[in-house]
């Protein structure tokens, strides 16, 4: 057996030798020209000189960088200051995403879990269920979700018609509003890859660990945890980067009344500021955060990989 | 085969034809949205057989920041508001034309020729015009509402249900009337009031929100919106017992304009739609639609009666607008700075 899969490797090999390089121009030009090129123009234009009402001077300047880390007082004149107000920008958006992706992992486990362990046409259904909401564009959903959970909306006039509250509740435009609008737009990020995971964990092992007197908090802890380990780490990334870079729930649900760091950049293009290396010097330190914790987590996974 | 090269060439020779044809009867334009009827667009194109595409912005400054970076040269038209046709003009973004080249140039209102961001209409045309304050819900509020107070320093009954328009212009314009110092002022005294005036008023709004303006009036999410006065006339209408202000230290004039914008793909085009506007049965149209002002004679007669009697278009006497002024650079960053640390 062994031996008939290096035959037919080596066969592979002579087939296609020397093309490999050829081989591999589709997929270089996609990363080229998706990945590569944006970023790399990203990159310039943060170090670039700002053209008042937007656009850019090709003139080398470190003015974006140094906006972003020294406070010079209203006019610009003032010693420099370290400046907070990016820094709490940034850290209300990894606390916001952090929430998400809690409560995402929360719920997204045990729905996960459930639809997993389904037999059969259920499991199908309930997987379909899941994903019907995201047929429909996020904006829409948004702004259906503010409809429902506003002052006047069918939630509160519910609570108020069955008499369990008298005054409604004021979700819209506050930060839970924000948390829910995240947690709603990216659960399926999340119940996604864990399924995909549990399907494979087979529940023979749940079974043996009881035979040996686990307890079933130990055998979530122990055994089924770690199996499934993988998808909860994709699930979380899926929901926590875009949940950093979101602008739609802040603006519609929260009101715009803080910057997260989606409408901050946002703004930098599209508001009066028109200030395009600093929109660009803010992408860039966003996406060194996420590299990161991104490389944090595939050493982690390399170091399980070589146990 | 020979045959199929036949046909080809020929099927080729037609497509291209077709397309010159095509190619003539093109016109594009970049408007806001919510802002002119489809009738009127149907009109132009049965009238002069040109095929019409539009795209939209919700912001002066994102149409700009999308014509920079790179859209301008696919468009023929765009409806810049007053402050920002200066801005392109001085960015090179608009080509000029000739008052005889639009047979109906005449119909432009005296009062709208010779505006200061377009001295002489050289490259635009009055689009509609109208006011920028804010409305108030007049089942929570009854007293007086004619004072920006409202705004920056609300009664009790209106505190946390106020919404401001997400626009930097409007609001720094409104916020300096009710301080009573120049817009785009550079003395930093002046500045300083600017930003404690604003720091001090954002406890009491709920939201920040343009495109919202008049959704959040309607389903009742806030008692008071900064809103354009056409926006408000609809919020009315859709049953907001809402009441437009005009606050006696000021409030926000606005025009809105079609410009020629420069190397535009089908100038010739562009020219009958501008000219085509300037009919005063289809500026009519418009506001009929838009509920604002037409820049144009001879509308009157073929407005609806709820328009024309529309209290949000008739300012009382005594009242008195300003258009937004565009700041220079040294005052625009500390603009920046204060609208940043109001919404950090």
């Amino acid at each position: 057996m062994a031996g008939g899969v290096v035959e037919k490797s080596t066969s592979n090999t002579s087939t296609y030798a020397g093309l490999g390089v050829f081989m591999m121009l589709p997929a270089w030009a996609i990363i080229g020209f998706f990945l590569v090129l944006p970023v790399a123009t990203m990159l310039i234009y943060s170090f670039l000189t700002k053209e008042f009402r937007g656009g850019v001077i090709w003139e080398f300047s470190l003015a974006a960088y140094d906006q972003f880390f020294f406070d010079r007082g209203l006019f610009g004149d003032d010693p420099a200051r370290i400046e907070w107000t990016y820094i709490l920008i940034f850290w209300r958006s990894i606390w916001q995403a952090g929430m998400a992706t809690f409560f995402c992992l929360l719920v997204g486990f045990p729905t996960a879990w459930f639809i997993a362990t389904r037999t059969g046409a259920n499991k199908s259904v309930w997987l379909f269920l899941i994903t019907i909401p995201y047929w429909v564009n996020l904006l829409i959903r948004t702004i259906s979700m503010k409809f429902l959970i506003r002052d006047t909306g069918p939630l509160n006039e519910w609570l108020m018609a069955s008499g369990l509250i008298s005054d409604p509740i004021h979700i819209i435009n506050t930060n839970f509003a924000v948390q829910l609008g995240l947690f709603y737009s990216y659960l399926p990020f999340m119940v996604l890859p864990i399924y995909a995971s549990v399907e494979r964990y087979n529940l023979a092992f749940s079974e043996a660990a009881a035979d040996l007197y686990a307890t079933q908090w130990t055998t979530l802890r122990l055994v089924i945890l770690p199996a499934v380990k993988p998808g909860i780490i994709a699930g979380c990334i899926l929901v926590f980067v875009p949940s950093m870079g979101a602008f739609l729930a802040p603006d519609l649900l929260g009101g715009a009344k803080n910057f997260m760091i989606g409408s901050l950049i946002e703004e930098q293009f599209k508001g009066n500021a028109g200030n395009w290396p600093f929109g660009a010097a803010v992408s860039m330190i966003l996406l060194s955060m996420v590299l990161i914790v991104l490389t944090f987590y595939a050493r982690q996974q390399g170091k399980e990989g070589a146990h | 085969m020979k045959n199929y090269l036949k046909l080809g060439a020929s099927a080729l020779a037609l497509t291209l034809a077709a397309s010159a044809v095509h190619a003539d009867g093109k016109l594009s334009i970049y408007h806001w949205f919510e802002y002119i009827p489809q009738e009127v667009l149907d009109k132009f194109s049965a009238e002069h057989g040109v095929e019409v595409t539009m795209d939209t912005f919700d912001s002066n400054e994102a149409m700009l920041a999308s014509l920079k970076a790179g859209k301008l040269g696919s468009y023929d038209v765009a409806v810049p508001g007053d402050y920002m046709v200066e801005i392109m003009a001085g960015e090179g973004m608009l080509d000029t034309f000739e008052p005889s080249e639009l047979s109906n140039f005449g119909n432009i209102q005296a009062q709208w020729m010779d505006v200061s961001f377009d001295p002489g209409r050289k490259s635009s045309i009055p689009y509609q015009w109208g006011s920028t304050s804010f409305s108030v819900n007049r089942d929570v509020y009854s007293g007086d509402i004619n004072t920006t107070d409202i705004i920056f320093n609300p009664p009790a009954e209106l505190s946390g249900k106020i919404n401001v328009l997400d626009s930097q212009g409007e609001v720094m314009a409104l916020a300096s009337m009710h301080l009573g110092i120049p817009q785009c002022s550079s003395d930093r005294d002046q500045l300083k009031a600017l930003n404690a005036l604003l720091q001090s008023a954002k406890p009491h709004w709920a939201s920040f929100g343009s495109d919202t303006a008049k959704d959040v009036l309607v389903s009742g999410d806030v008692a008071v919106g900064m809103i354009w006065n056409g926006f408000s006339a609809k919020a009315r209408e859709e049953g907001a017992n809402v009441e437009y202000a005009f606050p006696k230290q000021g409030y926000v004039v606005w025009m809105d304009n079609v410009v020629l914008l420069k190397d535009a793909p089908n100038r010739d085009n562009a020219l009958k739609f501008m000219n085509f506007l300037l009919e005063p049965e289809n500026a009519a149209a418009i506001t009929n639609y838009a509920q604002y002002t037409a820049g144009v004679d001879g509308v009157t007669a073929h407005l609806t009666d709820a328009v024309k009697n529309a209290p949000e278009l008739n300012p009382p006497a005594g009242a008195s607008g300003q258009f937004i002024m565009a700041c220079s650079q040294e005052v625009q960053a500390v603009y920046d700075k204060i609208w940043t640390d109001l919404k950090k």
